[in-house]
């Protein structure tokens, strides 16, 4: 089998093409339709264009809707509308609530004790656009923007 | 009325100065033309409430009294719709029961209506506009203030709810991410999920998949599984203390989501927004999603087997059919998986890792050449069966059952063409039949070329009812009507009913995927329509030793690939060393990326062992293009890197 070139072979309605490495460098003429930003019917992110916090966003883990949904909204959106030097310094007691209240939920808490709102929100940070690439089943329904 | 002439009275000394202040300037500039307006407006104002307040008097008092009356009119009408309304409740309803019923009813709305109040108005304005009786109850009830709503409170709060205000019937991933999504926009909601299953909402992958590869013994008792950061977690999307009970429903103060176990829900009265159990109780709903899912089908042979054969035979898809046959699979020494497509090659490969170890015969027949004979084009699904081979199964293709008997404990299996064989267990994984059984009572559409019921596009089936997951029939406006019975379709069309019952009209746009891991070796992700009779474009690279599902769940840290979006944050890249895991070297379809081709539009892609890389694929087929060349297109997946 020649190895320079990208083979094309035909299996009835099936095509097949074993493409070269140098092939697929080259740049692709493929041509993808532009994104709309304000697309009403695309899955957002953590921040909604309005600038609202999408409180059913994947990344989120459900704690919007928890038993501790509404400590966890509070804490959560007086973080992200901070706008304090050392952000979120005046959301204290909110953040105070929310973890008593967590800390009636031990089993609950325990399971979530790698999705801390303080490392959510540092990675709302980063922006609602990113897509972690590992984990893809994660990413597609999760940050998909 | 005085109260007003006070205020005059202070206005009318301001008024007459600035008149006096205006007189002067005017006088100043010059500007009069001999003869000074006898009335500015200001003058006008200072003289107004002396002169003519008696006049103005009356006038207060006569639109005073029109509006007291027009309020008094308005009172009396509510109220006497409210009786109406229950006069006409209590005819239509011949049983004393729902009598009763109907009266807590007009109560209970009540109570959900003053707890809803702190809520965005968006979200509740919609459910009160409902063309529902229970919506008029919850109009017409505030306007009284009535005493019986306390009485009514304590005694309610230890019944099981006659009333959900979103009420999911199926207990789900579709109905779980439905709850969900339900909480997180309409706060302080109360949902009510039904459930004809023992077991709270749990997720079904793990059942074919890594349930079997688990070293604990205990497997069957936790369902623990290990997640791609190395941690273990339970099959169920959360423990018990998440869920409030069903008798809490109504009384708790941030609403909850409790979960019926046990109770099947029989009859479905649309008109009157309520369905009935099989224990003959009724809950009245203001929202429904029916997430029913399915039942495995059979085949007809297996049915009229026997009992004999009935009792050795699996049909897989719950908690206590992974039980029975982990059970099963240690006790025998034979057992063969009629069925080659996802669900049949999943638990072939599972059952034959296991064979390796306790030297347990695991068989698989099918009437397709090939494993997923129905997804990928022949050249790929050959190259899979192969592949299957390796993981320790007997492929038996093109096998078509024709009959099954018991002989001393052994199942003889006959097939159309004369082959014989013989096996102690059989697993059917033919395929699923959707759970209609409500559509008659509920006067709900069932497709007939897909099954299930049939929705819109924003998964509506009628006013306040929606339909989720593997039952739903719905209309996909980029690839038209279909049904999906996908976890991660259960995961996107629950989320979206949810987010629909609280309000949004979104429909179905984000595409779900779905993938697949059949050993070490293969495993793929999809999107869209993948049907093998759809011509196809596959663009492959020659493998290399790290192109291998083993090896992209080290590298970057997916780990094994079963995780709900319903529960797990976005994970994060990890760095990794040179994986162990060796491929042949001269495999033609290594790694690729298939295109499923409708119309010269893509409406489908497989990611051929390469990973990550679902969002573009998503992107095309959202799209909608037509490509000429798709070695082009297939150039934006990267396939000769990681």
């Amino acid at each position: 089998m020649c190895e320079e070139m990208t083979e094309v072979r035909q299996e009835g309605k099936d095509t097949i093409i074993l493409a070269t490495k140098e092939d697929h460098a080259t740049p692709s003429s493929a041509e993808l339709v532009e994104e709309d930003p304000d697309d009403p019917y695309e899955e957002r992110g953590l921040i909604l264009p309005s600038g609202e916090i999408n409180w059913t966003c994947p990344c989120l883990g459900g704690m919007a809707g928890g038993p501790c949904g509404t400590e966890f909204k509070e804490a959560f959106s007086c973080f992200h509308f901070s706008k304090e030097e050392v952000k979120g310094s005046e959301c204290l007691d909110p953040f105070r609530a929310m973890q008593e209240c967590m800390r009636r939920y031990p089993d609950l808490n325990s399971r979530d004790d790698d999705k801390v709102p303080e490392e959510r929100a540092s990675k709302e940070e980063q922006g609602s656009e990113e897509t972690p690439p590992a984990g893809s089943k994660s990413s597609d329904t999760s940050l998909e923007s | 009325m005085l109260k007003c002439r006070t205020v005059w009275k202070k206005l009318a000394p301001l008024g007459r100065a600035s008149s006096t202040l205006c007189r002067q300037n005017v006088r100043r500039t010059g500007l009069n033309h001999g003869r000074i307006p006898a009335h500015l407006p200001a003058v006008h104002m200072a003289t107004g409430p002396a002169g003519g307040s008696r006049e103005n008097q009356l006038y207060v008092l006569l639109v005073g009294a029109a509006c007291l009356g027009g309020g008094i009119y308005v009172y009396q009408t509510l109220k006497g719709d409210q009786k109406r309304y229950d006069e006409r409740f209590a005819v239509l309803h011949q049983a004393t029961r729902e009598e009763i019923y109907s009266s807590i009813q007009t109560e209970a709305p009540e109570t959900i209506e003053t707890e809803a109040v702190p809520n965005p108005e968006p979200e509740v304005a919609p459910v009160s506009q409902e063309p529902s009786p229970s919506a008029d109850a919850e109009a017409a009830a505030p306007s009284e203030a009535d005493e019986p709503l306390p009485a009514a409170e304590p005694d309610s709060a230890l019944k099981l709810p006659s009333h959900a205000p979103y009420l999911l019937i199926g207990g789900g991933t579709a109905s779980f991410a439905a709850a969900r999504s339900i909480r997180a926009r309409d706060p302080g909601a109360r949902v009510l999920i039904v459930t004809d299953e023992q077991d709270l909402p749990y997720m079904r992958p793990p059942l074919s998949k890594e349930l079997w590869f688990s070293d604990d013994p205990a497997v069957t008792d936790t369902l623990r599984f290990k997640q791609w950061n190395g941690k273990e977690r339970s099959i169920y999307f959360q423990p018990p203390s998440f869920y409030i009970t069903p008798e809490e429903l109504s009384s708790a103060e941030n609403g909850g989501v409790a979960v019926f176990t046990g109770k099947k829900v029989v009859h479905m009265d649309v008109r009157g927004n309520k369905v009935k159990l099989d224990d003959d109780t009724e809950i009245s709903y203001d929202k429904c999603l029916i997430a029913t899912g399915g039942v495995p089908r059979n085949l007809q042979v297996l049915e009229r087997a026997g009992e004999e054969v009935l009792k050795k035979t699996t049909l897989f898809r719950k908690i206590d059919d992974f039980r029975s046959l982990d059970k099963v699979s240690r006790n025998v020494k034979s057992v063969a998986v009629i069925g080659g497509g996802f669900l049949g090659s999943e638990l072939a490969c599972a059952l034959g890792r296991r064979s390796q170890d306790s030297g347990l015969e695991v068989i698989q027949m099918f009437p397709e050449k090939g494993n997923m004979g129905k997804v990928l084009p022949e050249y790929l699904s050959n190259w899979t069966t192969e592949k299957v081979k390796k993981e320790g199964v007997k492929v038996v293709s093109e096998a078509l059952v024709k009959s099954v008997t018991c002989k001393d404990e052994q199942l003889e299996i006959q097939l159309k063409d004369g082959r014989l064989v013989k096996t102690n267990h059989i697993v059917a994984a033919v395929g699923l039949e959707p759970n209609v059984d409500l559509a008659k009572s509920a006067g709900l559409e069932v497709d007939s070329d897909f099954g299930g019921y049939r929705v819109n596009a924003e998964l509506q089936a009628r006013s306040n009812i929606w339909v989720a997951g593997d039952a739903a029939c719905f209309y996909d406006i980029r690839l038209g009507r279909r049904r999906v019975e996908h976890h991660d379709h259960a995961v996107v069309s629950g989320r979206l009913a949810g987010e629909n019952m609280t309000g949004a009209s979104k429909p179905y746009w984000h595409q779900s995927m779905f993938w697949s891991d059949l050993g070490p070796d293969v495993g793929y992700e999809a999107i869209g329509i993948v049907d093998s009779s759809l011509p196809t474009v596959g663009v492959f690279a020659k493998a290399t030793a790290k192109d291998t599902p083993k090896a992209a769940t080290e590298q970057s840290g997916t780990g094994i690939r079963s995780e709900s979006e319903t529960e797990d944050v976005a994970s994060s890249l990890v760095a990794s060393t040179t994986p162990t895991l060796t491929s042949t070297q001269k495999d033609d379809y290594g790694k690729g990326v298939i295109f499923y081709l409708r119309d010269k539009v893509v409406v489908g892609i497989i990611l051929w062992n390469v990973f990550n890389r679902m969002p573009i694929a998503r992107k095309i087929i959202k799209d909608g293009e037509e490509h000429g060349d798709l070695n082009e297109v297939a150039k934006l997946f990267n396939i000769h890197e990681d």
